[in-house]
């Protein structure tokens, strides 16, 4: 397994948003997150990368970091965890005052101290295979939000990063522009990454995953291959939430 | 009405007056430029840096880094300008620090400068979106290199109308620093005017040459806010 998780469990005060997951994911696997508003799937993703740091949880990867956060964790081990992971956001939250490419660039030029040349013809491929190839020199508000999105993908691969993780990436947008984003995703798929996806697009997640988590609650209620858990879910409520999804027309 | 018209011409209006006008022209202009310039532009320079320091201080993470910051920045609002200039320049000599007038101005200046700007940077710090911030940490950054090369950059821009407005009243606060005999250009229209009792005429005068660098001041604002748009985030 690339990464195993035990007892990750988070409170933000009194108030217990995950309680005791575990799950783990292998390289080039692609794991999609699914469920309701504030089943704490977000903030699962959030725990992966410390932007939440969690309560209580082991995390172990395969290269023998580990990470007990039920005790103090030191920097050092944060930022080794952190910088294994590229994610992109609902938001996007691009920096307006740097240019597509820019973007790009700042991850390896700044915190991986690369050459400068070498960086650029980098983001520049990145940018390509995004299908950006016109737009680098633009700013953020000079695009529309499936165009910054897509710089977001590429901002977060250029970090050469091991784990993808994306929150919702379609969620902002207009429905006529989910689609390029969702083609950019299923490429990386094609070529391997290992991913973690929190999404609402069901037939995506359906399609590209290679295993899917329903959250409900704080825990993971049913977890399984897309055939188990989209196609053929187990447990009521997985059934009673993706019924709601699906036929959207019936009220 | 008639007798307060003809007052005001034969002071302001005079041929006399004109002339007066004109040849204290030179000396207050020579005071703004070998005083209040550049105690307006070294107070602020410097109170800027202590502004940034002092918005990093209360900022951070650490309780007692935060609460000299919080002291600072009470004690200085909480006081006169006025106040602050008396206490450096004729109250330290009483522990035998005597400091000349244009440095004791320098301080003061500097000092109520920095507390007020800390403010205003520590203001437009906590603006900018905290998606701003995770966004740095996912590409790898610490909180340092994020503040420095992503939320600084847009905080300027944000802080750039507010400060511009310290700015300008610092221009005019300086004339505090006459009572401290530094000859700036209200010192010097206090001068000439306790010579020839002209006080209206030589005050306007006074009041129009602060009104020409702050207006030329705020045309320089406009340029800059022009050309840091691009760091406003949309």
């Amino acid at each position: 397994m690339y990464l195993t998780i035990k007892g990750l469990a988070k409170s933000f005060g009194e108030n217990e948003v995950l309680k005791n997951i575990d799950f783990a994911i292998d390289k080039g696997k692609v794991i999609s997150i699914i469920g309701p508003s504030g089943s704490g799937k977000t903030t699962l993703l959030r725990c992966l990368n410390t932007l939440e740091q969690p309560s209580k949880g082991l995390f172990t990867f395969e290269d023998g970091l580990t990470l007990d956060f039920s005790k103090k964790v030191n920097k050092q081990d944060l930022l080794k965890l952190r910088r294994k992971s590229g994610m992109v956001f609902q938001s996007y939250n691009l920096f307006p005052h740097k240019t597509a490419l820019e973007n790009v660039t700042e991850g390896p030029l700044i915190v991986q101290r690369r050459n400068k040349k070498e960086v650029t013809k980098l983001a520049k491929e990145l940018l390509t295979k995004v299908g950006l190839k016109d737009k680098m020199d633009l700013y953020p508000n000079q695009l529309s939000g499936g165009q910054q999105q897509r710089v977001g993908i590429a901002r977060a691969l250029a970090i050469q990063p091991e784990l993808m993780l994306f929150d919702e990436p379609t969620s902002a947008l207009d429905p006529e522009l989910i689609g390029e984003v969702l083609r950019v995703i299923k490429d990386l798929v094609n070529e391997g990454w290992t991913m973690i996806i929190v999404t609402h697009e069901i037939q995506f997640a359906a399609q590209v995953s290679d295993e899917v988590l329903f959250m409900d609650g704080g825990y993971i209620v049913e977890q399984g291959s897309p055939d188990k858990v989209i196609r053929n879910p187990q447990e009521p409520r997985t059934k009673q939430f993706l019924d709601r999804i699906l036929n959207p027309g019936e009220y | 009405m008639s007798l307060l018209n003809s007052m005001l011409f034969s002071t302001i209006l005079s041929a006399d007056s004109w002339e007066l006008f004109k040849s204290s022209l030179l000396p207050m202009i020579t005071g703004g430029i070998k005083y209040t310039i550049p105690l307006t532009l070294i107070a602020f320079v410097v109170g800027l840096l202590l502004a940034l320091l002092t918005a990093m201080m209360r900022i951070s993470s650490i309780r007692i880094v935060r609460i000299p910051a919080i002291i600072y920045v009470s004690a200085v609002r909480g006081t006169p300008l006025l106040v602050q200039l008396f206490i450096v320049f004729y109250g330290l000599p009483n522990l035998d620090i005597k400091i000349d007038p244009f440095p004791s101005a320098i301080i003061a200046f500097s000092l109520n400068v920095g507390a007020y700007a800390s403010e205003i940077i520590r203001a437009s710090i906590l603006s900018i979106p905290k998606g701003q911030w995770e966004a740095g940490y996912t590409i790898g950054m610490t909180r340092t290199t994020t503040l420095r090369r992503i939320i600084l950059p847009q905080a300027t821009r944000v802080s750039i109308p507010p400060l511009s407005n310290t700015f300008i009243s610092l221009v005019k606060d300086t004339s505090l620093a006459s009572l401290i005999l530094v000859t700036e250009l209200f010192r010097k229209a206090q001068e000439i005017a306790a010579r020839t009792y002209e006080f209206l005429l030589l005050y306007v005068e006074a009041a129009l040459l602060y009104w020409v660098i702050c207006f030329l001041l705020s045309l320089i604002q406009e340029v800059i806010e022009r050309r840091l748009e691009k760091y406003a985030a949309k």
